[in-house]
């Protein structure tokens, strides 16, 4: 930790630096006294990336989900083929220099079903960070922090929503609404949302007494003033953590509903229903389970590793 | 006559900019006496203290050109032989007993281990001895602490049982982290007292760590200064006040006084040459 | 056009007004067998521009009773009036600019993720006060930072530097009182010396009324004109500070927090005695 020591005399105003055109990225990045609410942020960012860095799993995991992003946004063109395409004369064909990870029982090329099976992996995650994070943060603050009969309320109804089975819940949605992807990611968002409310309420209790937040109430804020501007930031960390580590537990999910035939449908291209295609041929044609199930474990490692490297960085001890 | 010789300690810390030296150079010799080192947060004295039993954290680099304790190398002791005297012939007392303290075991039984763990007794011995000790360090019913935890103790009783667990074994050199820094004023003398009285008994010495100056005047025999990771003056207790390096002086005069009221208080001003090697 | 949020009071400056009325103020945690009576009818007033101390070990009450005063605390009984007006369990807004604190701990004190300047912006955004920046320059030009602190987090400060900055962030709204709860005790005593200094001198200038809640009574001494000594919850005594100074306590409790104020001495350690 630097401190600049002060050795000033009080009652003595010094003007800021002004950035210099001789000043490094790096130097400016890493000056003492930022000039600027952006360069504030930036250093910041840098000095928690840097820390990131240090850990090197932690940047695999990175440059996994990177992949990951980067495969769904260009599938088009990483893609040999369209992933519909058949060929029922080229029937479940080994891997080879033209079909880089072998056909499947309709011909279709798999290597180019698992790069736009990508996209159906990354738009469910996607859409499950943007439903559960906000929800789960929200309901966990405001019940942390308000306490009394809104607290009761609101985790009660959070034990409802804990108590359902994730699977058993998407059997239901299906019987009543039909398969379909968007059906399973209501299903996983419905269930998947109460830990947050609960990480974010722990976390909100504790900070409910901080003298920071004492400070706001004397200033005249108002409960939400303070839930907002004060509490929400300090529990991000916990939360952003948390969904990224959750990640490779909804990846496997949405594999295990779309195995069961229960999310996306065929012809998509979806990894889970893939291996459940390739099941009956796994001993003699195995590459058509594999590749998929690789695909699986390769992302939800992806998003562990990064997790764990989230938490180092965003840990409170560095408040 | 000494009990303890380090000669030359450093102690470095990895940091973002560089490697950052908590403790540099500092040569320190205790006898059966009572030893206050005095500091300001960052003057690298609980580094010190805690270097002496190896307490640092793995990623510390901590070498001394010389260590010993009574015969013993400490700078080349093996783990094994560091736990040996840890807890048996050095003791260390901590700031605050709430986070020293384990919180699911009950008092009784945390001292007794400390007890059974260099002791060849059997366990109806241990809680003998243990309710001695809760008796010297002068809580008035030893029988109902024997069971309590340690949330149910108020500070000032919980470092006495700190000062139970860490004197049952009988060591020669007890070092005590700012031990009373935790407590109202009224509850610092009384651990004090009872600190003092046990050491006097038993002929052990003391290495008194602490940031309040005027406490370690009056308490100790002599007083050691560090700033900055150094040691800036030595001198004894009572001629504290005729200090000659000037942060002593400044910290000296900076401090408030009941008995003389003054318009400002001075304020130190750090000589950059103060930081300089000695 | 200038809009400034008139602060609430009367409209003559009453000489005599008084900045803390208190009276029977009691304050009780919790209920039924696990009630604590944490302060029990206490009463005393400030006077308005007098520098007033609250001494007490810890469970004496002081921390509550400031808490009271402050606003943060509705679970109290008693009276309580500031500059003359009856204070309610819930605060308006505008009260806040009449009352303001300082917190113990310069560590805890200040947001972490917030940065000096959004920090003083608070503030002044929820009281919609006019003239923001200039006014960010002038208090932290008060409280002897430079411009150079304006974006810096509070991990980049050191203590005493984060202690100037929650005083600057209480000094902003430009309260008449100001309460103080242990500012210094978590300082070194070189970093403490520059805060008396600066608390001192900004009553002065900004004609202040201070209530002062500390363990230490020779920090208590040097800021304060008057003081009372607290113990479980009671007032034991109220004393001038000459009075302090000379010795001149008459209840044993103080004279024995002013003898253990002194330093370590065996004969004074054997005479302690605890006061119920």
């Amino acid at each position: 930790m630097s401190r600049t020591p002060d050795r000033r005399r009080p009652g003595r105003l010094e003007r800021s630096l002004p950035p210099s055109p001789t000043l490094s990225w790096h130097d400016y990045l890493l000056a003492e006294n930022p000039t600027s609410p952006a360069q504030a942020r930036l250093r910041q960012a840098y000095l928690a990336a840097l820390a990131f860095a240090r850990n090197r799993l932690a940047v695999v995991g990175l440059a996994i989900v990177i992949l990951l992003i980067l495969t769904a946004l260009l599938a088009p063109l990483l893609a040999h083929q369209s992933p519909t395409a058949q060929d029922l004369t080229a029937r479940l064909q080994p891997p080879d220099g033209a079909m880089w990870f072998g056909t499947d029982e309709l011909g279709r090329d798999i290597y180019s079903r698992i790069v736009y099976g990508a996209r159906i992996t990354l738009g469910i995650v996607a859409l499950i960070i943007v439903l559960v994070g906000p929800v789960g943060l929200f309901v966990g603050c405001a019940a942390g922090y308000v306490g009394g009969w809104l607290d009761t309320l609101l985790m009660r109804t959070t034990d409802v929503f804990l108590a359902f089975p994730r699977l058993i819940l998407a059997l239901a949605f299906v019987a009543a609404i039909g398969p379909g992807i968007k059906n399973a990611v209501i299903a996983i968002a419905l269930t998947a949302w109460p830990p947050y409310a609960r990480v974010a309420r722990a976390e909100t209790m504790a900070l409910r007494e901080a003298d920071f937040v004492n400070a706001a109430r004397l200033q005249g804020a108002g409960a939400w003033r303070i839930i907002l501007h004060q509490i929400v930031p300090l529990c991000l960390s916990s939360v952003i953590v948390r969904l990224t580590l959750d990640m490779s537990g909804i990846i496997i999910t949405a594999a295990g509903l779309g195995f069961l035939g229960l999310g996306a449908q065929p012809p998509s291209p979806e990894w889970g229903a893939m291996i459940a295609s390739g099941r009956r041929f796994i001993l003699d044609q195995w590459w058509v389970a594999f590749f998929p199930g690789m695909a699986i474990c390769i992302a939800g490692l992806g998003f562990n590793l990064l997790g764990d490297g989230l938490r180092d960085v965003l840990d409170p001890k560095q408040r | 006559m000494a009990l303890l010789e380090i000669e030359d300690l450093w102690v470095r810390f990895p940091g973002v900019r560089g490697p950052v030296e908590a403790v540099r150079g500092v040569d320190l010799s205790v006898g059966r006496e009572k030893l206050g080192i005095v500091g300001e947060s960052g003057s690298g004295k609980s580094c010190t203290g805690r270097s002496i039993l190896r307490l640092l954290p793995r990623y510390a680099t901590v070498t001394t050109r010389r260590a010993v304790f009574d015969g013993i190398d400490l700078a080349h002791a093996s783990e094994r032989d560091m736990r040996r005297i840890r807890g048996s012939r050095i003791s260390m007392i901590m700031q605050d007993p709430k986070f020293s303290l384990n919180p699911v075991m009950t008092v009784g039984r945390q001292i007794a281990e400390a007890y059974l763990v260099h002791a060849e007794e059997e366990s109806g011995a241990a809680r003998r001895r243990t309710l001695e000790m809760l008796a010297a360090v002068r809580i008035r019913d030893p029988e109902r602490i024997y069971g309590a935890y340690p949330h149910e103790l108020s500070g000032g009783m919980g470092q006495r049982v700190m000062i139970a667990m860490m004197l049952i074994t009988d060591p020669d050199l007890l070092i005590a982290d700012e031990p009373c820094s935790a407590l109202d004023v009224t509850v610092q003398m009384q651990v004090l007292a009872i600190i003092d009285d046990l050491v006097q008994r038993r002929g052990m010495g003391l290495i008194f760590i602490s940031h309040d100056l005027n406490l370690v005047a009056s308490f100790c025999d002599r007083v050691v200064v560090m700033y900055g990771g150094q040691i800036v003056e030595t001198c004894a207790a009572s001629e504290l006040h005729e200090a000659r390096h000037p942060y002593t002086r400044g910290l000296l005069a900076a401090m408030p006084r009941i008995d003389t009221p003054v318009d400002e208080l001075p304020v130190l001003e750090r000589d950059p040459a103060w930081l300089e090697p000695l | 056009m200038n809009r400034r949020t008139p602060p609430n009071e009367p409209s003559t400056e009453n000489l005599s007004l008084r900045a803390v009325e208190a009276a029977d103020l009691s304050v009780v945690y919790g209920q039924g067998d696990k009630a604590v009576h944490a302060v029990k009818g206490v009463t005393f007033t400030v006077s308005d521009g007098e520098a007033f101390g609250i001494v007490g070990e810890s469970g004496s009450g002081k921390s509550s009773v400031l808490r009271v005063v402050a606003g943060l605390n509705h679970a109290w009984s008693g009276r309580l009036l500031i500059r003359g007006r009856e204070a309610e369990k819930r605060r308006p807004r505008r009260s806040y600019r009449i009352v303001q604190m300082v917190f113990q701990d310069p560590y805890g004190s200040l947001h972490p993720r917030q940065t000096v300047e959004r920090i003083l912006m608070e503030g002044m955004a929820i009281q919609d006060m006019d003239d923001r920046h200039r006014r960010i320059q002038r208090v932290l030009y008060d409280v002897g930072l430079g411009g150079e602190f304006l974006y810096r987090y509070p991990h980049q400060l050191s203590g005493g530097q984060r202690q100037r900055v929650a005083i600057a962030r209480a000094l902003i709204l430009e309260p008449r009182l100001l309460l103080l709860d242990e500012p210094t005790s978590a300082l070194d005593v070189s970093v403490q010396a520059e805060i008396l200094n600066l608390l001192r001198d900004l009553r002065a200038r900004r004609r202040l009324s201070l209530i002062l809640v500390s363990h230490n009574l020779a920090v208590v001494a040097h800021l304060c004109d008057r003081l009372i000594v607290m113990n479980e919850g009671r007032i034991v005594e109220e004393l001038e500070i000459g009075e302090l100074r000379r010795g001149a306590a008459r209840h044993p409790y103080t004279q024995q927090l002013l003898r253990a104020s002194v330093g370590y001495d065996r004969a004074t350690a054997a005479s302690l005695v605890t006061y119920d």
